[in-house]
């Protein structure tokens, strides 16, 4: 019973936040001093606008408006992206776009956390020797490099001097497995390489704590193998860290990878908000943003049920409290 | 007599960012097969260093060790990690000084106990769960089906004592290292442990070094004790012996110090007045000097061996109590 209501005040307070986020965008958005019917339709009729107005809520208050947008945008209504020639709908640029940010965050997510959890185990073992220095300096440099850069560099060697991979554009997995990936790989590399370094320091950092534990002796003190005490005995107490900053970074992986879906050209979530940002589409720019949110909400739920797994004593910690 | 454990010469130094500690210094303990043996000292006296470097638990590049250990016929200073864990369990186990930091936390009891029976004694997990709910039984843990589903945090301190202790004898060892079993719990269920440990010693015909810091401990429960000070043995005789006729003025004010009416769990030994030297810096005199009341000038200046009487009763001292002075 305590259990399920913990988990209603948990999502009770994720909608909170989800309402707080989207209320302050709406906000941000009336509070730009320009008309926003004119922006929209700047070479429409002063008739035409005034009929956007209505239609969007612009004529209401600032409550007023938002309650409108989120009366449609719960009803998978997110709005209009206006041209001179007509009206696209919003909901279909994310239809596109979402499956390309999950994938790719997705793939990013699993290539990084494959190569960090070895490592970061691996560095936490012989911290302070010759294998830690080397994975730690070396996470180090390719850290400092941003991604753009290492994307660049990508598509300047792999794509347009060897030409082993296409440099633009995204290929659905119904084009083929390999053409999916061909396209999927130099993205997927450019991102995760920051998060392996990061990765790596937060399991290497908990680890090498947790190692001290008087646990870890009692359960050497039991004949098991430094590799059975790895990985049954420390790296779950020690990943509650990881798994948190993966779980935020699949948030800001959905839309924040926006400069390295323009230069392989995977227009994914991340481009949706560039390109509404440039073409000043406020009202799809107010509509991905609460998608955004909604996904950065969700993997936070995500971490809080799996967290109950991976450290029991967050469960019940919990629930009594 | 045969010993089942003998450990000679050994000393242990930590690098530690202030110099050298020294935490054990040049320690030789005879374990004779069948006995129990206890070894006394106060807090930092370098009683849990000298038993985890016996079974060579003492990991960490900072760790700089010398002597020789035999376990039962094996010269364990000499042998590879893994040759060494392959005695653990059926050979060599611990009980932890603290219960409240030495099970995993996140795993379940039955886990962290059938899973030496599984990897020392090659047991189903099966067979190991079914063994485990007896082992608990042995222990005297009541509802042992429930508290192999638990998690450590779900019991109270005695009962994860008794986890410990479940888990210490899993693989029927020759040898016990408890390490102070009983300081981490309140009176009543410290004399309730050392009961259970006394008659699972009968039991399983098991020998022990039992750790404590409370000489009134070791009376009831131990057949010799070392009196450990400052990372040696100050003195080691027969437990009757000792208490009949104590040589070693430190064992002595440790006896003296024994709190007697506000017998409360957490009452510390830090009665005798004064405190340990600083590790990292031993000075060349006896170690005790500065808080021994019998010092005289010679105690400052040159660092007592380790004596003999007839009967065997080892002392650290210049000036033994019973002795004209
Ligand atoms: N890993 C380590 N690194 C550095 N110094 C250590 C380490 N472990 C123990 N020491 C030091 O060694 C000395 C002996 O410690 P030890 O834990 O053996 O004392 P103890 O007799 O078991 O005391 P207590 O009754 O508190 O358990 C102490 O000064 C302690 O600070
Ligand atoms: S050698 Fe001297 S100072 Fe040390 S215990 Fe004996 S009498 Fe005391
Ligand atoms: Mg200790």
């Amino acid at each position: 019973m305590s259990k399920i209501g913990f988990w209603l005040q948990r999502i009770a307070q994720l909608l909170i936040v989800l309402l707080l986020v989207t209320f302050g965008v709406s906000l941000l958005l009336r509070l730009i001093p320009v008309d926003l019917a004119t922006i929209l339709l700047p070479v429409g009729t002063e008739e035409e606008r005034d009929i956007l107005r209505n239609e969007l809520g612009f004529d209401k208050g600032p409550i007023g408006y938002y309650l409108q947008w989120l009366g449609n945008f719960v009803q998978g209504d997110f709005g209009k992206i206006y041209f001179s020639g007509g009206t696209e709908e919003v909901s279909d640029h994310l239809k596109n776009a979402m499956p390309r940010s999950l994938l790719l965050m997705v793939y990013t997510q699993v290539l990084a956390l494959a190569i960090a959890i070895p490592l970061g185990v691996l560095s936490a073992y012989r911290a302070g020797r010759r294998a830690d220095k080397i994975i730690s300096n070396t996470l180090f440099a390719l850290s400092s490099i941003p991604n753009f850069a290492i994307a660049l560099l990508l598509v300047i060697f792999i794509g347009v001097k060897f030409a082993w991979l296409p440099t633009l554009g995204y290929a659905p997995i119904s084009d083929g497995v390999w053409e999916h990936f061909k396209h999927m790989i130099m993205p997927v590399i450019s991102l995760s390489l920051g998060l392996i370094a990061t990765y790596t320091r937060l399991l290497r950092a908990d680890m090498i704590a947790a190692l001290r534990e008087d646990y870890v002796t009692m359960a050497a003190s039991k004949g098991l193998s430094d590799r059975r005490i790895l990985w049954r005995h420390v790296f779950r107490p020690s990943s509650m860290t990881l798994l948190t900053s993966a779980a935020l970074s699949m948030g800001g992986l959905i839309g924040g990878a926006i400069v390295i879906e323009s230069i392989f050209a995977t227009y994914g979530v991340g481009f949706e908000v560039f390109a509404a940002i440039a073409g000043r589409q406020y009202v799809a720019l107010q509509s991905t943003v609460a998608v955004i949110a909604l996904f950065y909400v969700f993997f936070n739920l995500v971490v809080d049920i799996s967290s109950g797994f991976v450290d029991p004593r967050t469960r019940d910690r919990r629930v009594n409290a | 007599m045969s010993s089942l454990l003998s450990i000679k010469q050994m000393s242990i130094n930590f690098d530690t960012p202030r110099g050298s500690l020294e935490a054990v210094r040049g320690v030789d303990i005879e374990i004779p097969a069948g006995m129990s043996v206890g070894v006394v000292g106060e807090s930092g006296s370098g009683k849990t260093v000298m038993c985890r470097a016996a079974m060579g638990l003492l990991q960490g590049s900072n760790v700089k060790r010398s002597g020789t250990v035999v376990f039962d016929g094996h010269e364990l200073t000499a042998m590879s990690k893994e040759e060494v864990r392959n005695l653990f369990g059926s050979g060599m186990a611990m009980i932890f000084q603290d219960p409240m930091t030495a099970l995993n936390p996140v795993r379940r009891i039955g886990s962290q106990l059938s899973e030496g029976l599984r990897v020392r004694l090659g047991m189903s997990k099966a067979d190991a769960l079914a063994r485990s709910k007896e082992l608990l039984e042995l222990v005297r843990i009541p509802n042992a089906a429930a508290v192999l589903k638990s998690f450590p945090y779900q019991l109270s301190g005695g009962m994860r004592q008794r986890v410990m202790i479940a888990i210490a004898i899993a693989c029927n060892p020759k040898l016990l290292f408890a390490d102070e079993p009983t300081t981490a719990l309140d009176v009543t269920v410290q004399a309730q442990i050392l009961q259970l440990l006394r008659e699972l010693r009968e039991d399983l015909k098991m020998s022990m070094v039992l750790v404590t810091h409370d000489l009134g401990v070791v009376a009831g429960n131990t057949d010799y004790v070392a009196v450990m000070y400052a990372g040696e043995v100050v003195e080691y005789a027969p437990t009757t012996k000792l208490f009949a006729d104590m040589r070693m003025p430190y064992t002595e004010a440790l006896l003296e110090s024994i709190p007697k009416i506000d017998h409360k769990s957490g009452t510390r030994l830090s009665m005798i007045a004064g405190r340990l030297p600083d590790p990292t810096d031993r000075g060349a005199g006896c170690s005790f000097a500065p808080r021994c009341k019998y010092a005289q000038e010679k105690c400052h200046k040159e660092h007592p061996e380790l004596k003999q009487d007839p009967d065997g009763h080892q002392y650290r001292c210049w000036f033994p109590i019973g002795e004209a002075k």
